[in-house]
């Protein structure tokens, strides 16, 4: 193990993790967006909605992220998409991963009693008060575990956008085994970085998760 | 080994969990052929002795002996290993709650054992199962999963499996407990042709009357000491300690 | 640009075999995932402790990081040590590995879910705790198992587009090297697409016969 070497590339690993956490942040704040949009249109009162609603989850999920991701940066341009390879890469991201999250909500919610909603019916609540006052908070308490293993899957994923070689983690890892033929070193310094990340957001999870439980 | 030992031979068996003694200094013999059962609430410790017998509560004091061979018996851990699955294989057990193998057939679950530890071929080890399932009654449901069958055809089909190993003596822990009362009869209707065949037979039981009925003795246990035997028409009408006579007042009210 | 989708005909051949590939690899990887899992999972519930924590470690770093970092550490690690292997054989091992240590979660948790009186019943046939585990309690517990990993073996078909990167021509990699020569990327990614979404709805119809299959022996 070549601890002098690893000592010397750690500082480009670390400015390549931050890469890798705002492309996490960005990703999971447009996956969560488009997680909450898909899951509404599932359970939309409106037949084509729904079918759109499927139809995003069946694609996406149906298909590689990797795929996703070369079909907006590279395939684009030919119908008048220009974006750099970052903005590629959380848009392509968010969007697959907001698929995944789709399922996540909407499980959350229909996991809900019907009687709780048939009872806000009847009280007189409208249809949207009684998912926005009664349903939510209480699908709130079921979704933030399951959002947090999605989250957990999107920073890995993260890695895919080294493929349009943009500079995050394993980009760099990549760059540095080809140059220094240290595969293991340069793994180890990436990963322990990875891990660190989702150690850190999985007890951000962990304490949301608590918070949402106690209310 | 050439000490003359009874049949079954259990010496001063002990067991604690921790500070908790569940089995305070219990001897028993059962002679070969004979039937005997133990009765007492729950946590009397009777469950604890029927599965120290095989080994799966082991005594930390004490000792028992199958025909003349000591069950527990000190060995260093791979020796105990090989020597307690050799004894387990004379010693059949039924559970309250079946404890069938699902991913099983009713044939599977009788051909395993014999056919992994005896050796014996795939032919001979259905005939076995079809031999063993008629005897209690299962045969036309030989190529069913558990989970395609009633809670009595169950515990059948694992009478039949434990008898697929030729035991010696077969241990009945609670077998008809977790059944519905309609479906009693049938189960215990095997066990009488157990009976019936002479098998040495163990048997843990809340009923009474089948106790009264089959068992040539009867043990009652309470907090991990028995406090009478004798045959089941002394204990169930003349008993003479007190503790007896509160367990079987409010056990045979409790059951009208 | 625009589009022109009446170029894919001429290269549907490549593409088709791309897709041989990325299927046969799939399933060698799924292959080596589920009965790595077991191993894996056996190892770390009964392995001997200075074995155990060593291994929990490693499958904890593995479930940590994200695969294609994995692939390159396998790839380049390899011929480190002196073993050249052809890149889809590292691609198969490196995607069968990542998927058998999270295969082995599942089993993990699914054979300390399995009954204790179904290890107790064995044992009083007479079978050795080994024996019981091989015949009772890891069958049962791999079935418990099944639809989980169903879904990690559908997760492991769109993984296999990473191993495109360290060089295994695969559905991805041919759809690349037909865009390198005719600079169509959109018509060509989008055709792998629906190569993928294809054999994505095949492998969910294989799991859903496979399920009803087991549902009567659990």
């Amino acid at each position: 193990m070549d601890f002098e070497l690893m000592l010397k590339v750690y500082p480009f690993f670390l400015e390549a993790a931050w890469i890798t956490v705002l492309l996490s942040i960005l990703t999971a704040i447009l996956g969560l967006t488009c997680g909450a949009l898909g899951a509404a249109a599932r359970l939309s009162r409106f037949a084509g909605l729904r079918f759109v609603g499927a139809a995003y989850v069946s694609v996406f999920r149906g298909t590689p992220a990797l795929i996703q991701l070369f079909i907006l940066y590279f395939g684009g341009p030919q119908i008048g998409i220009q974006l750099d390879a970052f903005e590629a890469g959380v848009i392509g991201l968010g969007i697959n991963a907001g698929a995944y999250m789709t399922e996540t909500i909407r499980g959350a919610i229909i996991a809900i009693d019907k009687g709780q909603r048939e009872a806000a019916r009847t009280l007189g609540l409208s249809q949207w008060q009684a998912m926005y006052r009664i349903i939510l908070p209480q699908s709130a308490r079921l979704m933030v575990r399951p959002l947090g293993v999605n989250i957990n899957a999107l920073i890995k994923a993260t890695a895919l956008v080294a493929a349009i070689s943009v500079v995050e983690l394993t980009y760099t890892a990549q760059r540095y085994i080809g140059s220094t033929y240290k595969p293991f070193e340069m793994f180890l310094l990436a990963g322990v970085l990875y891990m660190i990340i989702i150690y850190v957001v999985g007890r951000g999870i962990a304490w949301l998760d608590r918070k949402v439980q106690i209310t | 080994m050439t000490e003359k030992t009874n049949f079954v031979e259990i010496r001063h068996a002990q067991k604690s969990f921790g500070t908790l003694e569940v089995l305070k200094d219990i001897s028993l013999t059962v002679e070969r052929g004979q039937i005997v059962g133990i009765i007492g609430s729950s946590g009397s410790g009777k469950s604890t002795l029927l599965r120290a017998i095989n080994d799966l509560d082991p005594l930390t004091g004490g000792e028992i002996w199958l025909d003349g061979v000591q069950v527990n018996k000190q060995l260093p851990h791979r020796q105990y290993e090989k020597h307690i699955n050799e004894m387990r294989q004379h010693v059949g057990m039924v559970f309250q709650h079946f404890n069938l193998f699902p991913h099983m057939t009713a044939r599977e679950n009788v051909t395993m054992a014999p056919m992994l530890l005896k050796k014996i071929s795939k032919e001979e080890a259905n005939k076995l199962a079809e031999e063993q399932l008629e005897n209690v009654g299962m045969l036309e449901r030989i190529d069913y999963y558990p989970s395609q069958l009633s809670g009595g055809q169950k515990q059948r089909v694992a009478i039949a499996r434990a008898l697929a190993m030729k035991p010696k003596l077969m241990l009945f822990d609670e077998a008809t407990s977790a059944l519905d009362p309609e479906l009693v009869e049938e189960v215990n209707q095997v066990m009488k042709n157990l009976a019936e065949q002479h098998m040495t037979m163990i048997i843990v039981t809340h009923e009474m009357d089948f106790a009264a009925s089959v068992c040539d003795r009867v043990l009652f246990m309470d907090k991990g000491v028995v406090v009478e035997e004798g045959p089941p028409e002394v204990i169930f009408k003349t008993p003479t300690k007190d503790r007896t006579r509160e367990f079987l007042r409010k056990h045979i009210e409790g059951a009208k | 640009m625009g589009l022109d989708f009446s170029i894919i005909p001429k290269y549907m051949d490549v593409i088709l075999l791309g897709c041989a590939w990325t299927i046969g690899i799939t399933v060698a990887a799924a292959i080596l995932s589920f009965f790595g899992g077991i191993i894996f999972a056996v190892i770390a519930l009964y392995a001997p402790w200075i074995i155990r924590q060593p291994f929990r470690l490693i499958a904890w770093l593995f479930m940590g990081t994200p695969l294609l970092l994995q692939l390159f550490l396998i790839y380049f690690g390899l011929v480190q040590i002196g073993i050249d292997l052809p890149a889809f054989v590292a691609g198969i091992i490196g995607l069968g590995l990542h998927f058998a240590v999270y295969n082995s979660e599942l089993i993990q948790t699914a054979i300390l879910a399995v009954d204790k009186g179904q290890m107790e019943a064995a044992r009083t046939l007479g079978l050795s705790r080994g024996e019981a585990l091989r015949k009772v309690v890891i069958p049962q517990a791999v079935r418990d198992v099944v639809p989980p990993i169903g879904n990690n073996m559908i997760a492991l078909l769109k993984d296999s587009a990473l191993v495109s990167v360290i060089g295994v021509s695969e559905l991805t990699l041919s759809a690349q090297r037909v865009i390198g020569k005719t600079y169509r990327p959109f018509e060509f990614y989008i055709l792998a697409a629906a190569c993928y979404y294809v054999i994505n709805l095949g492998m969910e119809w294989v799991q859903r016969k496979i399920e009803r299959r087991i549902s009567i022996s659990r």
